[in-house]
């Protein structure tokens, strides 16, 4: 007889039920936490302690972490295929998800180098121009597909140095809710990414008025959605990112950073 | 042993007897009243209302200005969007000649540009004349050299532009917010609707002349007055593809909110509530020099102004008396006087919004300092101002004074300066003073601000990337990464 798992949701490194007590049958068979408003503020809170020590990882070790993560994946690869529904499509995904992972732990030292300046101006100063993380990312996953499309938008938020609440697609959390088991297992620090399920509905406008969050991922929302996200996400002036990810790119790294300008005066 | 303010003041007047200096007026033509730029000409405007912009300085009115209505609106964005496609499909090159002949002429008209944007604004003529026109004539030179390479800007991208920009400018640098929207708008392929600060627009109507020598194609730029209203149906209008706003953080909300779902292109440059942060090892007489540029420059109408001055606590009794007797000899008055530091308040209305926070900071219990300065009869005025005792919940420790008022608190340990500098839902500057190299490095890499300034404070640059975290808005104007709002991405 199969022992089954208990699908939780993944707040603070630690595998959590809805503190809500509540629960959906997205397929009809298993039980997956319904998320509340107050798993997204503990998911938050849990991601802003994170914050610091995540940004101030040297650039090498979050590449190092994410390579982990590609690792863990492909290492349970079987399982994941399984997952998806099987089959060709299913491998296909699989593979472009720890293909992302890759790509972006590569990243994670060059994109300074690649978006970052030394500026010439005009008088006795050194100016230089460095990419840095925005901060709290909340995330929106696309209902289909599931896993790479989740990858694909954490992994880039998670490569510039950003601590990620992620919302799972409603239709399919699994994937989501198990990768979390990929995240748990690759040295990420506590906090640094969290996977919330529920219904998007109910949870798409406390992420859009939460006031410590810093940027809102709505590339998979609806326009309706986009609409209304973007009109409450004025409340703290966070950044929309609407970016599509058809394809990697660094630019949708920097859509979740900030760029900082330090001078300092030349003299003797 | 402290400086007593009458003492102070008797040293500055004694060191300090300067004759009156006044910059020559006699070469400005400001004429009784202006129409609106549309079309590459100045036209007469379908709205009929009409506002007076003054001189705050003196309250005697320069001009009168239109308040364009959203017939006047729509004629200005259809403009516009006529001219996008020749403009957008003009050899790179030429438009990079027309920038560049913009920027000359701006430097050969510098003086008369100085001298209406002090007249108009209340700046000091020799930070107009020093800073402002300087600066924007170099944004344009700079963005003019970007028009034919922007293929090398965007790896792997094949940039393109986006559109008609509608533009909202603040009324603290008229001309070279003007210019921070405008270069990098056109360099990019863009056509553009600006509209300059109901207190401020003479600068930009002497800009439309710029752009009619210049012979820049009809439409290409259009320039509206007016106040908010006319500033919300340009952002509005339909046709107007990319909004690009500098002003407070209250706006630029309202703006966010206003566009949502759009699928406008949106960069906004908001408020900040900088810190300034001086460690006991920071050479103090360069640091007050940076803390009197960083809150008393233009009056403190300055979004990265360094109105949060943390000091280390063992320092701050001698850094605290040589920042008041630096105060007290600061000169406050006519600000077409080449000597003169402290200008006038921009408007009755900022002026009775800082007056509102300093109240607001003696009732809250902190300590105010105000060096005695004679404040002249006629026109708006503020002494330089500053605050001791002040808590962080005060509301002028947290709320953006837009003002030449200075809140002082002190700190212990590096750890404590970089919570209190971060204390705030601002993130568009910071100043940092110390002798030490690694202390530098550590305080500006955890400042979450767009700026950092260290030994320094207050400088600008077209090369030097220029924008906020937080609520100090998203998106960089100068730089490379000032392109990037300005492009769509293929």
């Amino acid at each position: 007889m199969e022992v089954r798992k208990t699908y939780k949701l993944f707040v603070n490194g630690e595998f959590v039920r809805s503190e809500s007590g509540r629960a959906y049958r997205p397929d009809g068979l298993v039980n997956v936490p319904r998320g509340s408003r107050k798993d997204l503020r503990d998911a938050v809170r849990a991601a802003r302690t994170a914050f610091s020590g995540w940004a101030g990882r040297t650039a090498m070790n979050r590449g190092q972490i994410l390579y982990r993560a590609a690792e863990m994946l492909d290492g349970r690869a079987a399982q994941f295929v399984e997952l998806l529904g099987g089959g060709a499509r299913a491998r296909r995904e699989l593979d472009q998800s720890v293909e992302t992972l890759v790509w972006y732990a590569g990243w994670t030292d060059k994109i300074g180098q690649v978006t970052g300046n030394v500026n010439p101006v005009a008088g006795p100063y050194f100016n230089f121009t460095i990419p840095e993380p925005t901060g709290v990312v909340a995330i929106v996953a696309p209902e289909e597909p599931a896993l790479v499309g989740l990858v694909r938008r954490v992994a880039p938020a998670l490569c510039g140095g950003n601590v990620v609440v992620a919302l799972a697609a409603e239709s399919h959390p699994l994937p989501a809710l198990t990768f979390a088991e990929i995240l748990a297992t690759s040295d990420f620090p506590a906090g640094v990414v969290n996977i919330v399920s529920g219904q998007r509905k109910e949870l798409l406008p406390w992420l859009a008025t939460h006031m410590d969050i810093n940027a809102i991922d709505v590339a998979a929302c609806t326009s309706d959605e986009m609409k209304t996200v973007e009109a409450a996400a004025a409340d703290n002036v966070k950044r929309v990112i609407k970016t599509r990810s058809e394809e990697h790119s660094p630019h949708l790294i920097t859509a979740f950073m900030e760029m900082k300008t330090v001078w300092h005066p030349i003299g003797v | 042993m402290a400086i007593t303010k009458k003492q102070s003041t008797a040293l500055a007047k004694q060191v300090f007897e300067y004759a009156p200096a006044p910059e020559a007026i006699d070469h400005i033509k400001i004429q009784p009243r202006y129409g609106l730029f549309v079309g590459g000409r100045m036209v007469a405007a379908h709205s009929k209302k009409r506002f007076p912009t003054i001189n705050p300085a003196t309250e005697d009115k320069l001009s009168e200005i239109v308040e364009a209505d959203e017939v006047d609106v729509d004629r200005a964005v259809t403009s516009a969007g006529k001219a996008f496609d020749s403009w957008a499909r003009l050899s790179p090159s030429r438009r990079a000649r027309y920038l560049f002949r913009i920027s000359r002429i701006i430097q050969e008209r510098s003086r008369e540009l100085a001298v209406v944007e002090t007249m108009d604004g209340g700046k000091p003529i020799k930070e107009s004349r020093d800073v402002d026109i300087p600066l924007a004539a170099a944004h344009f030179f700079y963005y003019a050299g970007w028009a034919d390479k922007l293929e090398w800007a965007f790896p792997n991208r094949k940039p393109s532009p986006i559109g008609v920009a509608g533009q909202v400018i603040p009324w603290n640098f008229p001309l070279l917010m003007l210019a921070w929207k405008i270069a990098p708008a056109l360099a990019a392929g863009n056509t553009v609707v600006l509209k300059p600060a109901e207190t401020t627009p003479l600068s930009a109507m002497v800009f439309a002349e710029i752009c009619m020598q210049a012979e820049l194609p009809p439409g290409v730029v259009n320039i509206i007055t007016g106040a908010g209203k006319t500033g919300s149906l340009l952002v509005s209008h339909p046709e107007v593809k990319k909004v690009a706003f500098t002003g407070s953080t209250e706006v630029g909300k309202h703006i966010q909110r206003a566009i949502a779902g759009s699928g406008k292109h949106l960069t906004l440059e908001l408020g900040g509530k900088a810190a300034n942060i001086v460690f006991e090892d920071a050479p103090l007489d360069q640091a007050v020099e940076g803390i009197v540029n960083g809150i008393y420059f233009n009056q403190g109408h300055v979004c990265c102004a360094g109105s949060r001055l943390l000091v280390q606590e063992s320092i701050a009794e001698p850094l605290l008396e040589k920042l008041k007797r630096r105060l007290s000899t600061l000169r406050l008055g006519n600000p077409l006087d080449k000597n003169t530091d402290i200008g006038a308040i921009n408007s009755r209305a900022q002026l009775e919004k800082i007056q509102g926070l300093v109240e607001s900071g003696i009732e809250e219990g902190a300590d105010l300092y105000q060096p005695e300065c004679d404040i002249p009869t006629r026109g708006f005025w503020f002494p330089p101002t500053l605050f001791t005792n002040v808590s962080q919940s005060y509301r002028i420790a947290r709320e953006e004074i837009f003002g030449p008022v200075l809140s002082v608190l002190t700190f212990r340990t590096p750890a404590e300066a970089v919570e209190k500098a971060n204390n705030t839902p601002y993130g568009l500057s910071a100043g940092i003073w110390t002798d030490k190299g690694s202390r530098i490095l550590w305080m500006a890499e955890r400042m979450r601000a767009g700026v950092v300034w260290a030994n320094t404070f207050n400088r600008f640059d077209p090369s030097s990337p220029f924008g906020g975290y937080k609520e100090s808005g998203y998106g960089r104007e100068g730089g490379l990464h000032g392109l990037l709002p300005y492009v769509e991405l293929n």
